[in-house]
């Protein structure tokens, strides 16, 4: 299959760099795959899976924001965090869902409801992708 | 020669002290500035490719928005990254006197935020304007750092209230040589890519192309600051690592050199002595 080079990075480190059949992420509209041919596109992305497709083999990771850009059978993706299934701490995620909801449904009104949620989501998405350890 | 021996044995003494902590504080500096370059190694690929997304995305679009405005600049806000402590050679220096010889005379029309409280004093004592200023962050920067800073400025950017926006950092070449420079980050003209001439393809904006710059554009800002942040880091502990060994040097050789006068010192009270001995001999002859 003709292959799209895959090069994600994030603040602490790149993350992925190598050829990949296809790359489907999930963007503010909806999930999308990208594969060799692309009109060039950009796009940023939402918290959520992101799923990599080599040598007939899926991989799956743990994406917070970002965005994508294709170009050239370039596909860049820079986000804030990513993580592999194995690497997802599924104790910190479940505190960190409990400390959201507990935001969220709280009286305070003072509480910054779009970072609540923001971390909620986050941490939804880290035991969501954590559960597809192989 | 006059000095006595306990003057000198005293003078030797203290800068042993002095060569003991120079000596920790290189190790220290040494440690800090190879875990500074580990975090730097992983961040670069980072940044740079922010950096060329970006301008790949500007030379393929046309679109106006808010934070590619070009104005006429008549106030320009400085960033300016130093460290909170001394004690690491000229490397706070550089940077302040890279800012303060290009504005001394002209003070009015730039702003700054600084980073690190050596900066923070050396613009307070001389009357610039400080908007804000960061302290405790320049060891070992966050990108949560990054990102408030990056806020700051794009808001006044927006507000009108500056119409460029630069930074001033360190950038670490390696171990020993860094150098301290001014990056624009707006407004974006460097971005663009003078060949106008080669066809482009044209590029899909999902949703918009102005809901993806006004995403893209604050990311590169603070992708741009973090990564001066990090530049900054590493240039700080090799500067002081390398200042600290100076100074353990130095120490040595002024070890070195009060050893040979107080032996000279001690041969001569012998000498003196021995003459002194002899002479008293002869007179009872």
């Amino acid at each position: 299959m003709a292959k799209v080079h895959l090069q994600i990075v994030t603040p602490e480190k790149e993350f992925f760099n190598g050829q990949v059949d296809m790359v489907i992420a999930k963007g503010v509209e909806g999930d999308f795959a990208i594969l060799r041919g692309r009109a060039p596109i950009a796009t940023p992305l939402e918290i959520g899976k992101l799923r990599i497709k080599q040598d007939g083999v899926e991989r799956i990771a743990a994406i917070c924001g970002g965005y994508l850009t294709a170009l050239d059978n370039e596909v860049t993706i820079v986000t804030d965090s990513a993580e592999w299934p194995e690497e997802i701490d599924v104790e910190r995620a479940m505190e960190a869902k409990k400390r959201a909801e507990a935001r969220l449904n709280g009286k305070d009104p003072n509480i910054d409801v779009a970072r609540a949620e923001a971390a909620l989501r986050r941490a939804m998405n880290r035991l969501e992708v954590s559960k597809d350890k192989k | 020669m006059a000095k006595s021996t306990r003057d000198i044995k005293r003078r030797i003494k203290g800068i042993s002290n002095i060569k003991q902590i120079t000596n920790a504080m290189e190790l220290v500096a040494s440690v800090k500035m190879r875990k500074a370059r580990a975090r730097l190694e992983r961040t670069r690929p980072y940044y740079n490719t922010v950096l060329n997304s970006i301008k790949d995305v500007l030379s393929y679009t046309k679109v106006s928005h808010p934070l590619l405005e070009e104005r006429e600049v008549i106030k320009s806000l400085y960033i300016v990254v130093t460290a909170d402590r001394g004690l690491a050679g000229g490397y706070n220096a550089n940077v302040t006197r890279l800012v303060d010889s290009k504005f001394k005379n002209d003070k009015e029309s730039i702003s700054l935020i600084t980073v690190g409280s050596k900066g923070r004093d050396f613009f307070r004592n001389r009357g610039y304007h400080i908007v804000k200023s960061f302290q405790g962050i320049s060891e070992e920067p966050e990108f949560k750092d990054a990102r408030e800073i990056g806020k700051i400025a794009i808001d006044l950017f927006l507000e009108g209230q500056v119409d460029e926006i630069n930074i001033v950092y360190t950038r670490f070449i390696s171990n020993i040589s860094y150098d301290a420079r001014i990056m624009k980050l707006l407004p974006v003209d460097d971005l663009k890519v003078e060949g106008e001439d080669k066809l482009k393809p044209i590029i899909d904006f999902e949703p918009s192309p102005e809901e993806v710059l006004d995403y893209l554009i604050p990311k590169y800002i603070e992708s741009t600051i973090f990564g001066a942040l990090i530049e900054a880091s590493s240039s700080e502990q090799a500067a002081r690592r390398v200042a600290m060994e100076n100074a353990t040097d130095n120490a040595e050789e002024m070890i070195e050199e009060l050893n040979i006068s107080y032996n000279r010192a001690r041969q001569a009270a012998i000498t003196m002595e021995i003459s002194e001995i002899v002479a008293g001999a002869d007179a009872l002859k």
